[in-house]
């Protein structure tokens, strides 16, 4: 048949000969391929240029310079009266105790044999101006020491700090009014002697934020105790809030044009920008209701706002996803709509509730936005909360806005602090999306 | 089972279980069941057919109410349960449903285990006093529906980790357990292998002896096989309705010769 040796001349032939449309068509096959592995090439690219950046920039904040010094108590000096009354102890102010650590660095100077020309203010300079401050707690919380000579562990100014770390090097102090070479050369003889030593520093990541002129005591422990409030001002809220709100819609609620216009503010919502969540806050929380400014109540609730579409879209999803033949089972059996929905489809979708609230929370713990609109981006002096109450109301900052506030200020020694207080923060946020995929993963099921 | 032995069955009176009269059912715009009116025998195996879409599914919903779930599902008519009116206002489809259980087309176990799966209408019920007796009646669901024997020593295993005909025998099991009066079962063999298929049709045949039976099947030689009384429905109308053996051997109306002998459908 004539139609039949169409047929096989339009396939060319042999099969073992490819035919020009075939080599075009495995070609442009060829090229997808290499255009989709290119895009993934330049994403870990910039991945691992983003994680050496902040990593090799951020590790240097989690050590820090000490000196370690052997400090006389003069009980005339501190407790002039010698009755070891508190009170009076208590009036010494830590410019009080400058002469105490001047003659501690002067002995151990002069101890190690170490020639030098400096006085001895300067000689004290290299320490932080926080060592008065941590002398004088020690000495207000064991007042018996009174009169010993205790050693302690000071820390070094930033300028030391930094020179041990290479951030700050000779060529460039000329006009540096915080060191000079003769304090540098010091500092030399000192880390030759192991008076001067860089370990690791748990205070950055406990502590408090500290003022402009003692970056070497700043922590970010406090910042992160605001923001754990903050989380559990949300989770205490938007969860419940959500998925009352998402079981609501999902199973119960009618279909007609109330819900169909309150699905499309939901998903409007979640598209809004932070900020304006920020100054929503500000108006409602602050100014209406005269919540405290800068604390971590109004930053809860702010995020809360900003929380709850995320959370009810994906409980709504993860609803969505139990299929309907359990619900009719459970219909079929007897159940209530609300027993069907608590005892069947509840439980097969809280691992999806669950996952989407973590992705909502470590969300909600990386945005800084609406925080600047409550007052709690700045410098905020504040000392670990000691109970829920005052953690909730009394002002702190966040992770987010501690690092914008330290990268904002002038002084290098914060810029690495900066970089750290990222890496601490993304440690975080990585684990809680791991631990979302985790629970994905593990409850997952096959229908 | 041999078709003329069932049919050959004696086929005594029975009191009329449920009985529909001017049923019609719309689905927003489409009109799904046109007039329907229906008697169904108590401790009879009742079997609708038809073809795809001829509205025999939706009518078996009817009768458990389980187009409620539907909001655009319009149901006008009277269904009667045992004389009273199920779609009046007092009535509570809940407890409606305890009655009148269900089997679904695939078989959905929940995702616990079989235990579980056969003591969660008691449980919701109230049924059993005690935990003591509450084993007894997931035994005797279980022996009912004809499964105890292969999960009785892996009763806290889960539901669905069980082959398609255990499920769905399962399933019969837990709809059984709540006590019903009537059993309806939507394609209850449609997902099955003929041998699971031939197992739930034995089942079947035993539940008529204590439940009315209502059975939606795409099967012509099953409704044959396992019913007494057989309803062929078309384009949402009830045909015709009579004795199983009369309906296929001799029917009256010209559609359902039709049907029957693969002309329509």
């Amino acid at each position: 048949m004539s139609e039949n040796t169409q047929n096989t001349s339009r396939y060319g032939g042999s099969l073992l000969k490819q035919s020009d449309r075939t080599r075009r068509r495995n070609a442009a096959e060829k090229r997808f391929r290499a255009y989709g592995i290119g895009a993934i090439g330049i994403g870990l690219l910039m991945l691992f240029v983003l994680v050496f950046n902040i990593v090799s920039k951020g590790t240097g904040a989690f050590q820090q310079t000490f000196v370690t010094l052997d400090v006389e108590l003069l009980e005339s000096k501190l407790d002039k009266n010698g009755n070891r009354d508190l009170a009076d102890i208590k009036k010494v102010t830590t410019f009080g105790y400058s002469p105490i650590i001047r003659k501690a660095v002067e002995t151990k100077v002069a101890s190690l044999g170490i020639e030098t020309n400096l006085k001895t203010k300067a000689m004290a300079g290299i320490l932080s101006k926080d060592a008065a401050a941590q002398l004088r707690e020690y000495v207000v919380a064991n007042p018996d020491q009174i009169g010993e000579t205790v050693e302690f562990r000071f820390l070094a100014q930033s300028r030391v700090d930094g020179y041990l770390k290479g951030r700050v090097i000779r060529a460039n102090i000329a006009n540096d009014k915080n060191i000079s070479p003769e304090q540098l050369d010091l500092v030399d003889a000192l880390v030759a002697s192991g008076v001067i030593v860089k370990t690791f520093n748990l205070d950055f990541i406990l502590g408090a934020d500290a003022s402009d002129a003692r970056p070497e005591a700043a922590g970010i422990g406090v910042s992160m105790m605001g923001s754990l409030f903050m989380m559990l001002v949300v989770l205490a809220l938007a969860l419940p809030i959500g998925v009352a709100a998402s079981i609501y819609l999902e199973e119960f609620a009618p279909q007609n044009w109330l819900t169909d216009i309150i699905e499309v503010n939901i998903s409007n919502l979640a598209a809004v920008p932070s900020i304006v969540f920020g100054i929503l806050g500000l108006a409602v929380f602050i100014n209406y209701m005269h919540l405290p400014t800068s604390a971590p109540l109004v930053g809860g609730l702010v995020l809360t706002l900003m929380t709850l579409p995320t959370i009810i879209i994906s409980t709504r999803a993860s609803l969505k996803s139990v299929p309907p033949s359990i619900r009719a089972a459970a219909l079929g059996v007897g159940a209530s709509k609300m027993q069907s929905v608590f005892h069947h489809v509840l439980p097969l979708a809280a691992p999806g509730i669950l996952t989407g609230t973590i992705i909502g929370l470590a969300q909600a713990l990386g945005e800084t936005a609406p925080l600047l609109l409550i007052g709690m981006v700045g410098f905020i002096a504040s000392n670990p909360p000691s109970g829920i109450a005052e953690g909730l109301l009394s002002p702190n900052s966040a992770m987010p806005a501690q690092i914008f506030e330290w990268a904002k200020r002038a002084d290098p020694a914060f810029y690495e602090r900066a970089w750290g207080g990222i890496i601490i923060l993304l440690i975080f946020l990585v684990t809680m999306n791991t631990v979302a995929v985790i629970l994905r993963r593990r409850f997952e099921r096959r229908w | 089972m041999n078709d003329m032995t069932v049919m050959d069955k004696t086929m005594e009176k029975q009191k009329t279980k449920i009985a529909a009269n001017g049923v019609n059912v719309h689905y927003g715009e489409s009109h799904a069941i046109k007039d329907v009116n229906v008697e169904i025998e108590d401790k009879t195996v009742t079997a609708f057919i038809g073809p795809s879409g001829c509205g025999k599914s939706t009518f078996l919903r009817c009768l458990n109410r389980m187009n409620d779930t539907i909001d655009i599902c319009k149901v006008t008519g009277d269904i009667l349960l045992d004389g009273e009116d199920i779609y009046d206002k007092r009535v509570d489809p809940v407890q409606l449903r305890a009655k009148v259980g269900m089997v679904f087309q695939k078989p959905n176990p929940f995702p616990k285990s079989i235990y579980d799966n056969v003591a969660y209408g008691p449980r919701i019920h109230g049924l059993a006093k005690n935990k003591a007796e509450l084993d007894e009646i997931v035994e005797k669901s279980l022996r009912r529906g004809a499964i105890w024997d292969e999960v009785k020593d892996r009763l806290d295993k889960p539901g669905t980790g069980l082959s398609g005909g255990q499920q769905q025998r399962l399933c019969i099991a837990r709809a059984v357990a709540t006590e019903p009066e009537v059993l309806l079962m939507d394609e209850p063999c449609s997902a099955l292998d003929p041998i699971a298929t031939a197992q739930v049709e034995e089942l079947i045949d035993e539940l008529r002896s204590r439940y009315s039976v209502v059975i939606v099947t795409h099967s012509m030689q099953q409704a044959a096989r396992v019913s007494q009384k057989t309803a062929f429905f078309h384009l949402g109308n009830l045909v015709e309705f009579g004795a199983t053996g009369q309906i296929f051997t001799n029917p009256e109306d010209p559609r359902t010769e039709s049907y029957i002998t693969g002309r329509i459908g």
